[in-house]
């Protein structure tokens, strides 16, 4: 599989901030071959719905935000900001103080720098990203600042790349949330880089609802310098095809982490999930808890990579992979990957996959709920413990609190 | 409360049923009447949940021959939840938790679902807040267990508790109770006691499964029953339980060994 001929050359010529990285993606994409299944990180995946994206068109309009009143209100003090790959998110907005938009040199010093220290600079996904990027939101963080929502929007059949660098400034705290959302068999390229400076904190929520058709490609590029605390919640559900990849390196360890994922697939969709997570350190923590639950003829696939290299001495890291299969024909893969060199590490790593639990199922019954309805309350619970944990109170607002999960047929 | 011409609510005849293709009971007859209070002892293994569990209709366990009627009509034939909407309930021995569904909100559904067959009105939210914290002082539990998940980290006390809740709020014709004493501690064990005394009623029966007479200093039943390998093997009166508790199970291994079933 390749990708098609001419359809480097038929992109905008690279200008602007990013003319640079459009280059370098551009040469990335014309010398390396198209991502195969003989690699390892893509022997799963279903190619044909990545190169699909090819036929897509890049925005190069407005995207139609005309359900914007549909969306919920944003709480009080929170900043709403949209992107769609094209027109600059920033107009007519206001930054609160502590938050200010990074620029020039600075931002040249600092794009991609996180990239290179989650050694994911140059994977296919990213490059795609460079090379079709047209903007940035870059932003600079300091002190304790308002909370952002940031939404972003795809549809009519395009392509939307997005690109958002955050610099979270010595001992700040913020709490950010990324609401991806897509239809009219769109797809998103997104690309975001965070750097956590020391002691800052960061509460991290991407909430991805496509439609049934859409495509999400995001890469999540995260760096962490000592004594930080990052958080992720991520939940995503909705998408044909879909590859999530969230990297955190704790660059001088005594750092923490916690990642909470929650990826819903049904229909014929096929999402991924590769998390990495790198301690370069002594003294890092990681608490990482993945739920899967897939329905129909869906494939789901975890990945969770955690690297513990000789100088991260006293790592503590957990990773917990709970997966449900709703149907016999669904199919779930899901794989720690742990490379651990340093010898005094606590690392500890589970996986299951099960079915709906006959005996929870059979209390519920025994109380005068139906099998379905039954079926349908522990779905909502076993979601629910995700969803709680997005922040700026997002399940509420954009979930009404709970997912529907349909297609329980073992 | 015995009395002579109370209406059967429940009859089981020779009821055998397996799990895993197993043989566990292997011929129960048991008639509890409207108003009568049972008590079921035996060891452990003995048969004693998988009665229970058949009853409520848990889906593991295969009734292979025997009837269950209920209120005159084929219980066996019924959805579990079908059962539980018409009066029957089974208080659970290891009682399940559910990780992120609220207490509150599984206690209103189940409530209203049989609410609606009984032909009484369901609850909106507010109307059932009410109710509930009425219920609550039957088993003198803390309103706070309310607001969280199912079960989810309770104590074995607690648990219980939330049982009898659940038997206060569903109004059943019959409660059967696996080992609702065990792992209660004495004042515990008192306060539930006292919710099962106060629900019990002549339009009602109880079925007490234990293997303590602690529970029977409390609740005064008026039949007792032994089970020994799936099957009742004697039935006598409340002094039952207090020979049993002299004498031990002993006899119970004697009786079927020379039986030939041991
Ligand atoms: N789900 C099950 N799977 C396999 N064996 C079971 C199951 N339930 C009960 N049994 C077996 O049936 C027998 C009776 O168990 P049980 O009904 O729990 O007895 P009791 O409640 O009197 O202690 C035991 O030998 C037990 O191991
Ligand atoms: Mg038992």
């Amino acid at each position: 599989m390749t990708m098609p001929e001419g359809w480097l050359t038929q992109l905008p010529a690279p200008a602007g901030t990013l003319e640079p990285v459009q280059r370098r993606g551009r040469l990335a994409l014309s010398e390396h071959s198209f991502p195969s299944r003989r690699q390892e990180s893509w022997r799963l995946t279903d190619l044909k719905r990545l190169e699909a994206l090819f036929q897509l068109s890049l925005a190069d309009q407005r995207s139609d935000c005309s359900n914007v009143e549909s969306w919920p209100s944003v709480p009080a003090l929170a900043l709403r900001l949209v992107i769609d790959g094209t027109q600059d998110p920033l107009r007519g907005v206001t930054l609160p103080a502590g938050i200010s938009v990074l620029e020039g040199a600075e931002l040249q010093q600092a794009l991609g720098h996180t990239l290179s220290r989650c050694r994911c600079a140059s994977d296919w996904p990213v490059e795609l990203n460079h090379g079709v990027s047209q903007q940035i939101l870059a932003l600079r963080i300091r002190g304790k600042v308002p909370p952002i929502e940031l939404v972003m929007v795809a549809d009519d059949s395009r392509l939307v790349p997005t690109r958002v660098l955050l610099l979270v400034e010595e001992k700040s705290e913020f709490d950010f949330l990324q609401v991806v959302s897509a239809k009219g068999q769109a797809a998103h390229s997104h690309l975001l880089e965070i750097h956590l400076g020391q002691e800052s904190k960061v509460n991290h929520g991407l909430l991805a609802l496509g439609d049934g058709r859409e495509a999400l490609l995001a890469n999540l590029a995260v760096e962490q310098e000592t004594r930080s605390h990052y958080s992720l919640v991520s939940v995503s559900q909705g998408w044909s095809f879909g590859r999530l990849e969230p990297r955190v390196v704790q660059v001088d360890g005594q750092a923490s982490a916690s990642i909470h994922g929650l990826s819903v697939t049904a229909a014929d969709e096929q999402f991924a999930v590769h998390t990495a997570v790198r301690f370069e350190g002594p003294e890092g923590t990681l608490d990482q808890v993945q739920k899967t639950i897939a329905a129909d003829r869906s494939h789901s696939i975890f990945n969770g990579a955690i690297q513990v290299p000789r100088p991260a001495q006293r790592t503590n890291a957990s990773q917990l992979s709970r997966s449900l299969l709703l149907s016999g024909r669904a199919r779930i893969d899901a794989k720690p990957e742990l490379e651990i060199v340093a010898d005094d590490v606590r690392c500890t790593h589970g996986a299951t996959v099960s079915q709906l639990q006959e005996d929870q199922l059979f209390y519920l019954r025994s109380r005068g709920i139906t099998h379905s309805s039954a079926a349908a309350l522990l779905l909502r619970g076993y979601c629910k413990e995700v969803l709680d944990l997005l922040p700026l109170d997002a399940s509420q607002r954009w979930l009404g609190g709970s997912l529907q999960v349909g297609g329980v047929n073992p | 409360m015995i009395r002579p011409d109370a209406e059967p609510l429940l009859e089981i005849n020779d009821l055998h049923a397996s799990v895993e293709d197993k043989p566990i009971l292997k011929g129960v007859n048991l008639e509890v009447k409207a108003g009568e209070i049972h008590a079921v002892m035996g060891r452990n293994g003995s048969g004693k949940s998988t009665l229970s569990k058949v009853l409520a209709g848990h889906p593991a366990y295969q009734v292979t021959s025997g009837s269950v009627r209920y209120l005159g009509r084929d219980l066996l034939e019924l959805e579990p939840e079908e059962r539980s909407r018409l009066g029957v309930f089974l208080g659970f021995q290891y009682p399940i938790e559910i990780p992120g569904v609220s207490n509150l909100e599984f206690l209103r559904v189940s409530t209203n679902a049989r609410r609606e067959k009984q032909g009484k009105e369901e609850f909106d939210t507010f109307d059932f807040d009410d109710h509930v914290r009425d219920r609550l002082q039957v088993v003198q539990m803390d309103p706070a267990f309310l607001e969280r998940s199912v079960n989810e980290g309770f104590s074995g006390g607690e648990k219980k508790r939330n049982e009898i809740l659940q038997m206060a709020l569903l109004d059943p014709v019959v409660a059967i109770l696996d080992e609702t004493d065990s792992g209660l501690d004495i004042d515990a064990l008192r306060i539930v006691a006292g919710g099962v005394n106060q629900l019990a009623s002549p339009d009602n029966c109880t079925l007490l499964i234990t293997h303590y007479q602690r529970l029977l200093d409390e609740i005064t039943p008026d039949y007792v029953h032994v089970m020994g390998a799936g099957r009742i093997l004697r039935t006598g009166g409340s002094e039952l339980a207090l020979e049993l508790e002299k004498t031990g199970y002993d006899w119970v291994d004697q009786q079927l060994a020379a039986e030939g079933v041991a």
